[in-house]
This record gives C-alpha cells, structure tokens and sequence, in this order.
C-alpha cells in the first residue's frame, strides 16, 4: 500500500547565534494509511522537529537544508496551510496552555469546523457537543461554554483531541501528548486516541520519550538519536531483538516491572565504584522515623466576597508510618495526592498543621522550619530536589553550591579544608574535577543531579528525602542516577524517603513502598506486593495504567 | 450573575485607594508651611484672633477629630473656597475639569490610534525594519519633555508655518462656546449642528493632544508589542494553525485578544502620565482646565484649591482604573479567579 | 570574562546602547567639569547683548538677560543630574528594603507594603509630586523627596514580584537546608538575583526622574531663578517662542531630551543584557 506519509532523507538547520545547527541529518521514515508510528528518542534527539517540518510550523529559524516531505503522494511543501486541520493535526503536550485561554472551548471547536465549512453560524455549537460528547466529556452540553481554565488538565487535552479530530483529517500527530499527566489520566487519554483514530482508520505520528507507551499504542517504532533516524521496526521486532547499540541501551535503561537496577546501564556501572570505606555509624534507636497523625492544611483563598471563609484544604490528612534505620522507604501516588507536602514537612521545610514527626528519637516538629535551620539537627536530614536546575542558584558555581552546607552546618572556615572536601563529595558522586568551577547554565541535567547530590550527602546525614529526583532526566541518565543513589546509600549507611509518581523506579530503590491518594496512605507494603499484587483498588488502577513493555509479553501476543 | 458580583467586588477594591488618597490629601493639608492660622487671620491679626481662626478652623483639635471634621467638610462637597477669587473650589474645579477631560481623552485617543497598530505591525515582523523604527519613536517619544514637545510644535505649526491657531485656550475668540452639554465643545458643537465651531475647537486641540500623546505613545507600543509577541508564541496560537485557522483570524481573534487584557492595564499607568503631563501642556497652551488652574494657586499660594486639585485629580484617577477593571472582568474570564 | 564578552556582544548587537552609554559618558562630564568647560558665567547678566541668536562667540545664543545659554546648559548638568540621582538612589533603597522584606515575608508585612504602595500609584504620580512640592515647601531638597516618593512603588513592586517568585525557589529550599537563616537567604540568594531587574529599573527611572524634576521647575516648584537648570530655563524661554527666539528653550529642551534619551537606552540596553527574552 502506498504511504500518506512519507518523509524522505530529510535535513534541518537551525540558525542560532553561534550559527547553523544541524537538527535532522536526512531522516526518513513511513507512515501506512491507518498505521500507528512511534517516533521514540531522548531530549535533542529531533523527533519533534521532523512532525513540525510535516505539518509546516517549523520556527522560522529553521530551514529545510536537504530532502523533504510528501503526503498522499506529493510534496507538502508550500500547500500545507490547506492540508492543516483537514488532513494532518496535531496534539500537543501541555494542553491548557494549548488551548485560547479567553474563548470557550466550543467556540474554538466552532473555530476549526467554520473554517474548513464543515459548519456554519447556526449548528456549530451543536457540532461541537457532539465532538465533546465522542471525546467522552461529561456534560458536554455545558462543558461547551466552559474555559480551559475551568477544565482539568486530562479534560483539556480531550478538548484538544476533539478539535484536532473535529475535521475528519487522515493523518494525526502526538507531540507527548500526556507528558504531566498522571499515570491514570494518561492512560485514559493514550485510550481514548487509540480508539477513536482506529474507528476512523486515522494514521498516527506518536511523537514520545517514553518507550513503554510506545510499546502499547504504535505498530511500528522510530528510534531516533542526535537528529539521526537509529532504527526502525515493528514494535515486537524492536523490543525482543533491537539492533543499533543505542536501542539497546534505551530498551535497557527503561525501567519495566521486572528489571533490576544493574540491568538498567546493560550490567556495566558507569562511574566507578567510590573508594570511600563504609562509614560507622554512632548506634541510636532502631526506629529512625515516626510519623504519626501527620495533618496540614492549607486556608481556601476567596469564596464571594460577602460569603464565609470556605473550608482549608487537606493536603495531607491524618497519616502516620514508621521507618527503620538503613530503611529505604518509597511514597507513591498521583499530582496532589499529599507525597511533595509530606516529605517537605519531614524535611523540615514546612510547618505541620498537626501531628508529630520524631526523628531519630526527638520529635522535629515542634520547632519552627525558620528556626530548625540553625539546629544542629539540620545535618541530618537532608533532601535532593525534582529540578536540579532549579534547585541551584544560577549565580554561584558548583563548588560552592556543594560547599554551602559545609559552612553553614558542618561549621567549616577554612578554604583549604573545604576544597578538599568538596573535591571528595565530588569524586563520590561521580563529578569530574574540572565541572566544580561551572555555573548550573554550563551543566548538563544529569551533571547538575550529580551536584544537588553532593551537596545533600555533605553533612553526612542519616535520612535523605528524593523528590522525584530523576523525572526530569532522560532515561538513560535516570539509569546512571538511580544507580549512583543505591550505591551511596549502601556505603554511607544512610535512609531514604524516595518519592516518585514511578512504581518502576521505586521498585528499584525501595524495600517498602506507601502509596497515597487525597492525603491519605492506602496502601503499605513490599514494592513486589504493591506492584504484582496490589490489594487497594485504587493501587490497582494506579499499577494497570502503568504502560508496559514486556517482551515476554510482546512475543506471547 | 456571576460577573455582576464580581464587578461588585471590584467596586469594592476601590474603597481602599480612594480612602488612603483621602489620608494623604489630609496630611498634606495640615503639612503646609508655618501656622494655617496665622495665614487665614491675615497679616494685621493678633494673638486672639489667630487664637479665634484656629478654633474657627478646628485646629486646636487632636488630628484624629480634625481628620474627621475634614472628611464631613468632604462629604458635603467642600473643598473650602479659593483664596484669590472666593469662590468655592469645587465649583472652579466642576467648570474647569471638562477642558481637562476633552483634552486628555483626545490625547489618549491619538496615542492608542497610532501605538497599538505600530506595536502589532512591530511584533508581527520581530527585528524588521519596522521593529527597530518602533523602538526608536517609542524611546524619542517617552524621552520628550511635553512641555518642550509644546512649545517645539507652537514654533514648527504656529509661529513657522501658521498652520495652526494661536495656542490659547480652546477656542478662538471669534467663537462663541457651544450650548454646554457635556462640557466637551467638540462634542457640544456636534449636538448643537454648529460645524464652524466644532472645527474651531478640533483644530484648537490638536497640537495640545498630539503633545499629549507622545508622550503617551511608548509605553502602550511597548506593551503592544510585547504581549503580541508573547501571544503569538503562545502554545494556544500553535493549536490553531495547526488545526488550520487563517492567518487574519489567529491574528485578531486568537493572538490579539489575549494581547489586549495587557495592554488595557497598562493603559491605568498611561493616565496616570498623561493626566500628570496635562498640567504641563496646560500651561503651554493656555489651556483652561484644572492643570493651569493649579499652577495659578500654586503662584499664588492658594492651598485649598491645590489641595482640591490634588483630591479631584486623585479620585478621577481612581475611577479610571476602576473602569479599566470592570472593562478586564468583563473580557477575561479568568480575572477575579485566581488564587 | 563572560560577562565582559557578554557586555561586547549586547553592544555589537544593539548599537543603539552603545550611543546610550557615550551619551552618558558626556553627560557625566558635564555634570562633573561643568562650570570648568562653560565659556562663560552661567549667571553674568548683560542687558545689551539680550536675545541675541546663537553665534560664534553664543554657539547657543542668549536669554533675554543676556546670559550665555551654552554656559547655561552645561553647568545645569550637575544639578539636574544631581536632582535625578539621589532621588533615585533614595527610592531605590527604601524600596527595595521594602519590596524584599514583603515579596519574603508575605502575609501582614505584604499587605501594608502594598497598600502604601498602592495609596502612593492612587495618584497621578507627578500630580502628587506637586502636591507635596506645594505643601511641604518649595526647595530643592522637598523636589528630591517628592520625585523619590513617586517612583518608590515602582521599586517596591520590581523587589517585591522578583522576591515572590523565587522565595520558593529549589535553591532557596536548599538553602534552608543548608543551615541559612531567613536573613541570610535574603541577602546572599534573592537580593543578587533581584539585583539585575533593578538595574533595569534604575536606569530607566532615572529618566523619567529628569523629567520630572524639570516639569516641576517648569511651572514653578522647586528650582528657583536664576538658578541654571533645564526645565526653568525652557520656562524662560517659553514666552519668547511665539515671538521666533527659539534658542532660549530649544537648547535646554535639547539638552533634557538627550539626558532623559541616554538613561532609557541604557535602561533598554541592560534589559536586553539581564533577559533577552523579555525584550519589549
């Protein structure tokens, strides 16, 4: 069957400052009448660049420099406008950004289908309720009138569906259409699409990181690496035997239900191992941790202006656990579900509506979070932020963001002394020498994780707190990581509260694992009990959604 | 419904600006140099009488109870009457604010006519010749004393060229004013038919307005230019070309609207330069209205018409943002809700 | 060094600035060797030589007293100048005091912050700047504070919004983490980080501060004569324009126009240098 889309040793040029930069070096791929393609690769592999340059929303720095695009047989070159909306649309990541933020949904809906005179004046509205009503809107009769703003962020991606589907159009791309969205959302969302372009025989451009959910929606997969197509092949093909080494190490630094932490860098640690000597631990209570009847609210702003203050907000509502010494503990659950504002309360950075947090035998909370940050108690719990570009003040260098807690809570004067240390944390964590003089902008993500690291281990502390340390990283540095963070528990003898949205990850990392949902703990247990067999239903939706890439599994179906 | 309590609450937000004006209108009333007392008594008062004036004045009272008296005296509309003429000050003000209003507004009319399509023009072609050009007139523009742009004009048009009338006042003597209505004469000339004075007055108003709104013209290009660049690369623009919306229509309807909700506070900050500067241009061009009407207190060291002026000047600006509010509430949905 | 090549490739991008700064750079010189460079005394009066155009020995001409408006308008520089700078230095550090502690704090502190801020934009600024002239006596040092009054919630709001943003900001938590006091955070993490925006600030305040300092002069507040300062000698100047004596405000109109130029190029300038994406 001959291709709709087809695109043809394509080459890009980006015109920057520093001159022209190479994005694509001659890419093709194919893409059949009602086909699902992946299109999988790490930040700055190109794959979004390829499906702008398809659809004509190329940035206008960029420029075709080599090959080019046809769809249903010709050039898409300079008919695009036309072809837009009616034959090929798009989904965009970030949807309520993505919609028009003063317009009710169905007028934008209305917008589309008048254009393309599919409607007019009078039963556009109409149209519209009836997109909204196939892309499983509850309501939609009043929906229609809503805002993006008064929408979820689920929601608000399936308006985007609805307007990109509104046309009928052959061909849709996906630009990660469900990066932050929950696991649960995403998993309605990625169904939702399936079904509705497999009704109507739609062909699909699935642009995403993620290599599990290219492996349960797409038919076929294209891999891509620093603007070069890598490989292709159908996704049983691709999984059980990958071809290009590169492959190969995505496919491993994925982290499935079942993978081990050593398999993920394929058996071969990439730092070496620290030469630091296990340290000794002072003894002290079993019990390192004990959180009880832990509550904090935070006050609803406005209700009407004459009416009573509406009721505060329960972030995190009554919970209560227990943490062992050299325990490394994981906090499951969805956006909002209490595991951020938890951690931060026993990281001390966050007061307590109520309840109490003993820590190593002494209850923490009782002292303000201003105050806690000039006890000597503030060495020992420390934590490694989610943005670890944010987490570093862009004015100072990575020695002496590393060097902060040395002076402030170590106490050290003496530049020599610092230096020495700071070069050892450094060489723990696997940071070359010569990047400690860098500033965060001169970093890579996985260089700055390494920084955020090392600073957090430099008072030696007995508990650390990881905020979802690794989800902005690519998988591959994510493997590394994650690796790292084992090897330094181990051999510092320290605990963990390993936060995460990722039931994989935290399999890995973690002996137990809590999950919560609306402040509350719903479930306690090993991390292979909650992840093969989940007791809570709301646990169990959690697991289902998770997209899997097995091959057993693949090659069993 | 909905809207309606939220423009009521806005209405309400304003109750605290116009009560901090009134505090410091106040202050500045008891702040004036040497004893008030001594100064109304006049020159050849003794002891006593000053003693008389001050109790006269409620002076002798703690400055809690005179805050109270001063805001009765304001309830009822007095302003205390003018030095130099006698005449309560809220009168001179009422006749006078018209002048002041006709000219600013028109100023204002000529800023946005010209700043807003430059701005869309200058973000549509980013780093264009017409961008740059916008940059340059923008920064020339806000750079311009108005009192100099004034007076420069009144050389080139009047005294050069003779294309315009004399710079005094709002209308050539040869004119009658028009049947006040609205106390605009472009506007009043309109309602009573009379073309020949309505010309008169437009063309009386035009270098004071242009004047004006020079100065004017930046910050709204700015700010123009800034938020159509920002909507332009918003995501929501993106979704509509890609699903196949015209060129003309993202434009407007997608782009520009949401550029608008920006554009329209900044407008707030705009008055507030431009009812500044009317003073200054009232005085360049004998302009009738309240601005020259204070620099003459000022000479003459006539405070209760200065205190007015400040009060009146206050207060009209405070109604200003708060129809700019109402205008942002019932274009954006959003306003009012987020927390 | 970076920032140095940084400086260099903002300038080579934005010739415009490059003008900013050597306007300032003569302005400077003016302010400081002022009464060195002027050919003649600024307040010598000579009744035969009134109005005269400018000329060779007037390259500017002279006022209806006879003074020499080039003399004029340089030693003007100083006080003008001056004027601008220490209002603005005074705004800049009541409001960024301020603006921090409120952006920090939040709660009651940010209320009252920002009410007294909103109270002070209540007013048409340069009305309320008159009002103050006007009561609190009509010297040189009440233009300073008033001009310094007005542009204070300017620099409350600047400190205060970029105080907000980043007071939860990854590496303000770390620095708590750490071991710093809140003090501390404040003054070695936020306020370096705010300190670019204001620059900005600065800069362009400090134009609008010129003007308004010589709007004041121009109709009688302030400066008195025969004091040589831009705005009263266009004042001066004023009612000889219908007449055709243009030189007596055109050269002081000039000069403000350039001073008020030079800072909002620079403004513009050092905008571009801190965030290139925010480029209005």
């Amino acid at each position: 069957m001959a291709p709709l889309l087809k695109v043809e040793t394509l080459s890009i040029a980006f015109k920057t400052r520093k001159g022209d930069v190479q994005a694509l070096h001659e890419v093709s791929f194919e893409v059949a009448p009602g086909e699902v393609v992946g299109v999988v690769g790490e930040s700055g592999s190109g794959k979004s660049v390829s499906a702008y340059t398809v659809i004509g929303l190329l940035d206008q720095a960029g420029r075709i420099t080599h090959g080019g695009v046809e769809y249903d047989g010709k050039p898409v070159e300079g008919r695009q406008r036309e072809l837009r909306g009616r034959e090929i649309s798009m989904i965009f990541q970030n949807p309520r950004a993505a919609l028009n933020p003063i317009m009710p949904v169905g007028q934008q809906i209305g917008d589309v289908l008048k254009r393309h005179a599919l409607a007019g004046r009078t039963d556009a509205r109409a149209k519209a309720i009836e997109l909204l009503k196939q892309v499983k809107i509850n309501d939609p009769e009043e929906r229609v009138d809503s805002y993006p703003f008064e929408l979820s962020g689920g929601m608000c991606q399936r308006v985007m569906i609805a307007l990109a589907l509104a046309c009928s159009p052959k061909l849709l791309i996906a630009d990660e259409p469900t990066t932050g969205l929950d696991v649960t959302t995403q998993k309605a969302t990625m169904d939702l699409v399936r079904d509705l372009t497999k009704a109507r025989g739609m062909s699909v451009v699935l642009i995403t990181h993620d290599l599990g959910m290219a492996a349960e929606y797409c038919d076929r997969i294209v891999v891509m690496e620093k603007g070069h197509v890598v490989e292709t092949a159908p996704v049983v093909q691709l999984f059980t035997s990958p071809q290009h080494p590169y492959t190969q190490k995505l496919i491993a630094a994925s982290p499935g239900p079942r993978s081990e932490l050593a398999d993920l860098t394929g058996g071969l640690p990439e730092a070496p191992p620290s030469i630091a000597p296990p340290r000794k631990r002072e003894p002290g209570p079993e019990r390192l941790l004990e959180v009880v009847d832990l509550v904090k609210e935070f006050p609803k702003r406005g209700g009407s202006f004459f009416g009573r203050k509406p009721a505060p907000f329960r972030a995190v509502d009554g919970i209560g656990f227990q943490m062992m010494r050299g325990e490394s503990l994981g906090l499951v659950g969805e956006s909002g579900c209490g595991k951020s504002t938890t951690s931060s309360i026993i990281a001390r950075l966050q007061d307590a509506t109520s309840g109490s947090v003993v820590f190593d035998g002494q209850d923490i909370v009782q002292h303000p979070a201003a105050r806690f940050a000039r006890m000597p108690e503030r060495g020992r719990i420390q934590m490694v932020f989610q943005d670890a570009h944010d987490s570093l003040d862009p004015r100072w260098s990575a020695a002496e963001a590393i060097a902060q807690p040395l002076r402030r809570i170590s106490g050290m004067r003496d530049g020599g002394e610092i230096a020495r240390k700071v070069a050892e944390l450094a060489e723990m964590v696997g940071l070359p020498a010569n990047l400690l003089s860098r500033y965060p902008h001169q970093l890579s993500g996985g260089q700055k994780a390494r920084v955020g690291i090392a600073r957090a281990i430099a008072t030696d502390p007995l508990l650390l707190i990881l905020d979802e340390p690794t989800s902005a990283l690519d998988v591959s540095v994510q493997a590394v990581v994650l690796q790292l963070l084992d090897r330094l528990r181990r051999e510092l003898g320290m605990s963990y509260i390993f936060v995460s949205h990722d039931l994989n990850v935290v399999r890995l990392l973690c002996e137990r694992v809590i999950v919560m949902n609306r402040g509350r703990i719903v479930e306690t247990g090993t991390a292979e009990e909650v992840l093969h067999a989940p007791k809570d239903a709301y646990t169990q939706k959690l697991v289902s959604a998770i997209p899997h890439f097995e091959p057993e599994r693949l090659r069993a179906s | 419904m909905e809207k309606l309590s939220r423009i009521g609450g806005r209405i309400l937000q304003a109750i605290p600006p116009v009560f901090g004006v009134i505090v410091i209108t106040f202050l500045l009333t008891r702040a004036l140099p040497g004893d008030p007392a001594v100064f109304f008594a006049g020159l050849m008062a003794d002891d006593g009488t000053i003693a008389q004036v001050r109790a006269e004045l409620g002076l002798d009272q703690p400055l809690p109870v005179q805050f109270v008296y001063y805001l009765g005296d304001l309830l009822q509309g007095d302003l205390g009457n003018s030095l130099t003429t006698g005449q309560p000050v809220l009168n001179e003000l009422a006749a006078r604010l018209p002048a002041s209003l006709e000219l600013t507004f028109a100023g204002l009319f000529f800023a946005m006519a010209v700043a807003i399509p430059l701005g869309v023009l200058a973000a549509t072609r980013p780093g264009s010749w017409i961008d740059h050009l916008c940059r340059v007139l923008v920064t020339a523009g806000v750079s311009l004393p108005t009192f100099f742009t004034g007076l420069f004009l009144i050389y080139v048009f009047y005294y050069l060229l003779g294309w315009a009338p004399s710079p005094l006042g709002r209308l050539d003597f040869l004119y009658l004013s028009p049947p006040p209505v609205t106390g605009f004469y472009t506007i009043d000339a309109l309602l009573a038919g009379d073309w020949e004075v309505f010309w008169a007055a437009l063309r009386q108003m035009v270098l004071p307005a242009v004047t004006l709104g020079l100065f004017a013209l930046a910050p709204i290009a700015r700010m123009t230019r800034a938020a159509m660049l920002s909507a332009l690369s918003g995501d929501y623009v993106r979704t509509a070309r890609a699903n196949g919306l015209g060129g003309a229509r993202v434009l407007w309807i997608y782009a520009f609207r949401n550029a608008a909700l920006p554009v329209l506070t900044t407008l707030g900050m705009v008055f507030s330069f431009l009812l500044g500067a009317n003073v200054l241009v009232e005085k360049v061009f004998s302009w009738p209205g309240i601005g020259s009407y204070a620099i003459g207190a000022l000479v003459a060291s006539d405070y209760a018409a200065v205190q007015g002026f400040v009060l009146c000047m206050a207060l009209l600006f405070v109604v200003v943002n708060l129809v700019i509010d109402v205008v942002l509430t019932l274009i954006d949905p959003r306003v009012g809700l987020e927390s | 060094m970076a920032a140095i090549a940084r400086l260099r490739y903002t300038m080579s991008e934005n010739p415009l600035t490059v003008i900013g700064f050597a306007l300032f750079a003569l302005l400077a010189a003016m302010a400081v060797f002022g009464p060195l460079i002027a050919p003649y005394d600024p307040l010598a009066t000579r009744a035969v030589n009134a109005l005269q155009p400018p000329s060779w020995a007037h390259p500017f001409g002279t006022d209806h007293l006879g003074r020499d408006v080039l003399s004029r308008v340089i030693v003007a520089a100083r006080l003008d100048l001056g004027i601008a700078f220490s209002a603005v230095a005074l705004s800049f550090v009541i409001g960024s005091a301020l603006g921090c502690l409120a952006g920090f704090r939040g709660g009651w502190t940010d209320r009252i912050v920002g009410r007294l801020s909103d109270t002070i934009m209540a007013f048409p600024l340069f009305v309320l700047a008159m009002g103050v002239v006007a009561t609190m006596g009509n010297t040189v040092e009440n233009v300073i504070y008033a001009t310094a009054v007005i542009n204070l919630p300017f620099y409350i709001r600047v400190a205060r919004a970029e105080v907000a943003v980043r007071r939860n900001a990854g590496y303000v938590q770390a620095a708590r983490l750490s071991g710093s006091s809140d003090l501390r955070i404040l003054a070695t993490q936020l306020f370096p980080n705010v300190l670019p925006p204001m620059m900005v600030q600065i800069s362009l305040n400090l134009g609008w501060a010129i003007l308004n300092a010589a709007g004041l002069s121009f109709i009688g507040l302030g400066v008195r004569p025969p004091a040589a300062e831009w705005g009263i000698m266009v004042a001066e100047g004023a009612s000889y324009i219908v007449s055709g004596e243009w030189w007596l405000a055109l050269f002081p109109g000039a000069a403000l126009m350039l001073a008020v130029f030079c800072f909002n190029l620079m403004g513009d300038g050092l905008r571009d240098m801190v965030d290139p994406t925010r480029r209005t």
